[in-house]
């Protein structure tokens, strides 16, 4: 089995020597089984020790390796080169600040996860000694799906509507409070509205739905956007009606 | 970030996006498509054959419905559009396109009443 | 020392650097024309109220040449946009039936079948009455 060589032209941004970055081309033998995290690593070993980027577990889980391959958002890791021609481009996720080589500044993303409460908001909160909240199947799987976001950032990547306005909160970010908010144990669905169901949270998606096709834990955030809209559309036609409702919320025992 | 007032115009995009799913492709072959593509006689579009088709209330009732929700699916799915092709002032896009709506619907609620 | 660097976005051009993009602008523009399609629907009630010759004229627009292309590509577009508000319609309506999430492909089909069912019903309703 012989390597393949490919041409990786990767983007280079030193932020005290450069204006603006530029690409830099890499000759790398690569073995058949290589992902482009391989021939990364090996660029660094072997060739260019000044490259910069992030990578972890090198298996899909730690969202780390989080780039642009060939115009796709994608995981290094789980890139493998086999499935690629000849000649590899290789820049950082779009849409973000892009602070050295292929490292973003994803700053602007953990306010925004921070901001829609992504942690369990319990009606009577247990210590451990009361035991488990009890939650069956069928419960579960109503939210599964979106507890398996690894925090990558390639739907932020892909999503034209982050791309024209950064205030958007964001695919992943709505998954995760839509994560909660479908959690049986969970009652903090109002406390999150405001960040949620405000015109820079799931008003700003137009459906694209470029997140979901790029996700590589199959999260699908658009499908939770949507249903977060319809939610909040009944939400608020309801709380019109019935304005009263709203105080009933806060505590926690109207939920969805 | 207070909680936005979007609902109640995609709650009229949603309605419209799912009418005109269902009925827009016949209905446009009903009113114009069917007689371009010869699936039609002419005749079905003449004036004394649509007058007797909206004498019933109910059928210029159902009629209305159908077009008010179709028209401002349509009016609200082109600010959108008007954003994302790099059109940045969206309250004017906003307030033109939902006028446009508002007239349009006016005007129909006129016409389908005069056909009484 | 020039710190993080911003990398340009065409607010305009964006849609046209990936195939899904130019799907997703194809899909938007569908209201253009439908838009438009609803306004001379409006217009041409207008006019059937208006008496014969108002209406004979709107309908001679209606079926000339320009009007025939228009409605045509106004059909193509309104089936884009069936096609793909079926699609979605899974993602956000999720349906669980015995347990078990029903698969996006059986609420899809679902969909064409009501679509069959009730453009057949609409057509031979509109044209018995001698539409």
């Amino acid at each position: 089995m012989s390597d393949r060589v490919v041409e990786f032209e990767i983007l280079r941004y030193d932020p005290d020597q450069d204006e603006t970055p530029r690409f830099q081309t890499y000759s790398v033998p690569c073995h058949e089984d290589w992902v482009v995290l391989d021939a990364i690593n090996y660029i660094k070993d072997e060739l260019d020790r000044t490259l910069s980027y992030r990578w972890s577990c090198h298996m899909a889980v730690c969202g780390s390796c989080g780039m642009v391959i060939n115009g796709e958002p994608a995981l290094a890791c789980h890139a493998f080169v086999r499935d690629y021609p000849d000649q590899i481009r290789v820049e950082p996720l779009h849409n973000f600040p892009v602070e050295r080589d292929l490292v973003v500044n994803m700053d602007d993303f953990i306010g925004k996860l921070t901001s829609v409460k992504p942690w369990l908001i319990a009606k009577d909160p247990k210590t451990i000694d009361e035991g488990a909240y009890l939650q069956s199947k069928a419960e579960l799987s109503i939210f599964k799906q979106y507890t398996a976001c690894i925090n990558c950032l390639l739907c932020y990547s892909a999503c034209p509507q982050y791309a024209l306005n950064d205030a958007f909160v964001g695919p992943a970010a709505l998954a995760l409070a839509h994560r909660y908010n479908q959690d049986s144990r969970d009652v903090g669905r109002s406390a999150r509205q405001d960040v949620v169901a405000s015109n820079p949270g799931i008003w700003e998606c137009s459906f694209v739905g470029a997140c979901s096709e790029v996700c590589p834990k199959s999260v699908d955030p658009a499908a939770a956007i949507q249903q977060a809209k319809i939610a909040s559309t009944g939400d608020y036609f309801l709380d019109f009606l019935m304005p009263w409702r709203n105080k009933a919320a806060d505590d926690g025992s109207n939920d969805q | 970030m207070a909680r936005s007032h979007k609902p109640i115009v995609w709650g009229l995009f949603a309605a419209g996006g799912t009418v005109a799913a269902f009925v827009l492709p016949v209905l446009i072959l009903l009113s114009g498509a069917g007689v371009a593509l010869g699936l039609l006689p002419a005749s079905s579009l003449e004036y004394e054959n649509l007058r007797s088709l909206l004498t019933h209330p109910l059928t210029r009732l159902v009629l209305f419905g159908v077009l008010f929700l179709i028209l401002w699916h349509a009016a609200h799915r082109l600010r959108i559009t008007a954003h994302d092709l790099g059109i940045r002032a969206d309250t004017l896009v906003a307030t033109v396109f939902y006028a446009i709506a508002g007239l349009g619907s006016v005007l129909l609620a006129i016409a389908l009443m005069a056909l009484a | 020392m020039s710190g993080p660097y911003i990398r340009p976005v065409s607010r305009t051009g964006w849609w046209l650097t990936q195939p899904r993009y130019v799907r997703y602008m194809m899909r938007e523009i569908s209201s253009l024309f439908i838009g438009g399609y609803m306004l001379i629907m409006i217009t041409g009630l207008y006019r059937l109220s208006q008496g014969p010759q108002e209406y004979a004229a709107f309908l001679a627009a209606l079926l000339g040449p320009a009007g025939v292309a228009y409605t045509l590509v106004t059909f193509v577009f309104a089936a884009y946009h069936t096609y793909t508000w079926f699609i979605v319609t899974p993602k956000a309506m999720p349906l669980v039936f015995a347990g078990k999430r029903v698969p996006g492909s059986v609420i899809v089909a679902a969909h064409w079948v009501g679509f069959a069912v009730i453009s057949v019903a609409l057509w031979l309703l509109m044209t018995a009455q001698g539409v």
